[in-house]
């Protein structure tokens, strides 16, 4: 049973809230997206309730009956798999005072009982028992009684993602061509598959877009992450470890941004390295084990060791879906708005799944040297990116310096340019992406979504 | 002792045998039949370990180093329960070469986690030891206020410290730091915890 929402975003204060026109140019966006409570207040309903919004992976609900807390936005959920393997995304409230149901973070429930008053409910949402019912006059069997959910939630190879807009397209058609770069991401993992394993979660104060303009940003790199680069490569006989291809001329170098449309982008910097097994390994920092797992591995396995070392190095791509989904290296990172100076941002670790044995037994020392390289980013680069998305923040406290620029390629001839499928290419410096997606983010905010909720009937 | 390969610039002693031992080491020895009730020896692994919160408040990184085993692990699970480091990402697991390049960054002047640097006051109490064969492990509860330039924060949980004897001094092996909330998302963990 569908049940239509009024966005509470779209009150009639809130469409009017302002001209976004003037608040999204084509240079430049107003600080206000990034500082105003009520603009925040209605992204929640205007983006994060009307587009695709990525909630886990599947391999974090594998059986039957597993689940995990997550959000919607700001909405809590419990996502799950049901007794009968129907992925679902349940409010995390109960339908009688409100009352979150599930207050850890995973685990195993055939049915969720509320710790207030007792209301207990199977894991397809449907109401199971009330204590005492004698004391209501009301049919419990009425469908309003069963716990709300997500109305549309699917899946891309393993990625689960979920909507309250009935207007949404399909989640296929949402993701459109960053299918091609996730493919490819997923592909050259044996199977095709990973498994989530643990995370390294951050939070920094400062509003959620800050980081989606920071997921395909080039242009950062030799600066935000220098204490990184010089780091990884003090020891390095050719200074080539990490990001090290940034440094010369980032502008020329073979790599590129891709604007996808939707607020999708990808950045690809595989061009940068030496296309060969054991290409990526050979720029990968140093990591506890480095050298015992090398020399272990390629004495089994010989010149195959290569490209075995290749899955415990960081993939050179940025694949960021738009609002809250990001792939690059071997995580996933997850952005999560608290407030409006507040965000969560969780690199989720994905480990190798090599259920045909490709791998001919590596996979658990590959597993292990992986989990070290994938600890280097968030330790060494993200919390200095963090650090300056929050001065940012609190830049935007000089109230009469009211613009922020988003126009490096701008106006250039020649330098951004669009493919005969719409995909505008540019520089893996350029600025192109933020414009386009925070163009979308404009149309979103002047759009009407179809919020609805769903319970079982 | 003398090693045959320097654990500063390479890293051979991180082995699938080393990862089973240290996750062996790690559970079930907070037993109270292991516990250590000489009051000196107590007060020696005590001193030692409020000698490295003093270290690492004042910023005198090579000289905590040195208290260090030359193959140590400086280890900050990212679950309660410690996990299993070979399967699931830590919020930190760093071997000796990765700690000296985690001083080398702070030291870099371009690590904006710590520009300006954090000022800290450590905290170390309930100091218990037990034994483990010639190695002693040492359980103490740590509480880290944290000064950066909008506030105080806290961070807090209890160190395990395994400790080896090596020429007639106690070096540090493993550390493992078990903060309260690893499992959460943390704001700016740049500092040495």
């Amino acid at each position: 049973m569908l049940e239509k929402v009024r966005a509470p975003g779209r009150s009639a204060s809130a469409s009017d809230l302002y001209d976004w026109d003037e608040l999204v140019q084509e240079d430049r966006v107003h600080r206000l997206i990034y500082t105003d409570p009520a603009i925040f207040h209605a992204e929640m309903t205007l983006i994060f309730g009307a587009v695709w919004v990525y909630l886990g992976h599947e391999s974090q609900i594998a059986k039957n009956d597993d689940f995990i807390t997550t959000r919607l936005g700001l909405r809590p959920i419990i996502l799950l798999r049901d007794s009968q393997g129907v992925i679902r995304a349940l409010f995390n409230r109960c339908t009688h005072r409100g009352t979150t149901l599930c207050r850890k973070d995973k685990g195993t429930a055939r049915t969720f009982t509320c710790p207030y008053h007792g209301w207990s409910y199977l894991n397809s949402g449907k109401l199971r028992a009330v204590p005492w019912p004698d004391g209501y006059a009301c049919d419990f069997k009425d469908a309003k009684y069963n716990v709300a959910q997500v109305p549309r939630v699917d899946s891309y190879r393993g990625f689960i993602f979920g909507t309250l807009n009935l207007d949404a397209p399909p989640l296929l058609d949402y993701l459109g061509g960053i299918t091609k770069p996730i493919d490819e991401w997923l592909d050259r993992q044996p199977g095709g598959k990973i498994a989530v394993c643990e995370a390294n979660r951050l939070k920094y104060k400062g509003n959620w877009k800050l980081a989606y303009d920071n997921s395909g940003d080039g242009y950062h790199v030799v600066f935000s992450h220098r204490s990184l680069l010089e780091m990884e490569n003090r020891q390095a006989d050719v200074a080539n470890k990490g990001m090290s291809y940034y440094r010369s001329s980032p502008d020329t170098a073979p790599m590129y941004m891709a604007y996808m449309g939707n607020g999708h982008h990808f950045k690809d910097k595989r061009p940068a390295i030496e296309k060969r097994a054991g290409g990526l390994w050979a720029v990968e920092g140093p990591a506890p084990g480095t050298e015992h797992y090398q020399e272990e591995l390629r004495r089994r396995y010989g010149a195959r060791a290569e490209e075995i070392l290749d899955l415990a190095s960081s993939e050179p791509v940025n694949i960021n879906v738009f609002p809250n989904f990001s792939l690059l290296g071997n995580h996933i990172q997850v952005f999560d708005p608290v407030a409006v100076d507040e965000t969560d941002v969780t690199w989720y670790g994905t480990a190798v799944v090599d259920e045909e044995g490709v791998l001919g037994g590596a996979v658990d020392e590959i597993n292990a040297l992986r989990m070290r390289t994938m600890e280097q980013f968030p330790n060494f680069g993200e919390v200095d990116d963090l650090a300056n998305f929050e001065e940012i923040q609190r830049g935007l406290g000089c109230l009469e310096d009211e613009w922020v620029y988003m126009h490096r390629g701008l106006g250039i001839p020649g330098r951004v340019k669009t493919d005969a499928n719409g995909v505008i290419m540019a520089p893996a410096t350029d600025e192109a992406f933020m414009r386009e997606y925070i163009k979308e983010w404009k149309r979103l905010m002047k759009a009407e979504p179809n919020i609805a909720i769903k319970r079982e009937p | 002792m003398q090693l045959v390969r320097d654990p500063s610039s390479s890293s051979y002693y991180v082995t699938d045998a080393f990862y089973r031992e240290l996750i062996a080491q790690f559970a079930d020895w907070q037993r109270d039949e292991l516990a250590i009730a000489d009051l000196a020896e107590r007060d020696r692994f005590r001193m030692l370990i409020e000698r490295e919160a003093r270290l690492l408040d004042q910023l005198k990184f090579d000289e905590w180093l040195a208290m260090y085993a030359p193959e140590c692990i400086y280890w900050v699970p990212a679950t309660p329960e410690g996990g299993d480091p070979r399967r699931e990402v830590a919020i930190l697991f760093d071997d000796r070469r990765r700690m000296e390049d985690r001083i080398y960054r702070l030291r870099t002047g371009y690590a904006w986690s710590q520009a300006p640097r954090s000022r800290t006051v450590r905290m170390v109490s309930n100091v218990e030891a037990f034994a483990a064969g010639a190695a002693r492990m040492v359980r103490s509860n740590l509480l880290i206020s944290e000064f950066r330039p909008d506030g105080v924060r806290f961070l807090s949980g209890f160190c395990a410290h395994r400790l080896v004897e090596q020429d007639g001094r106690w070096l540090i092996a493993v550390r493992q730091v078990n903060l309260i909330d690893c499992d959460q998302n943390l704001r700016n963990p740049s500092i040495v915890i």
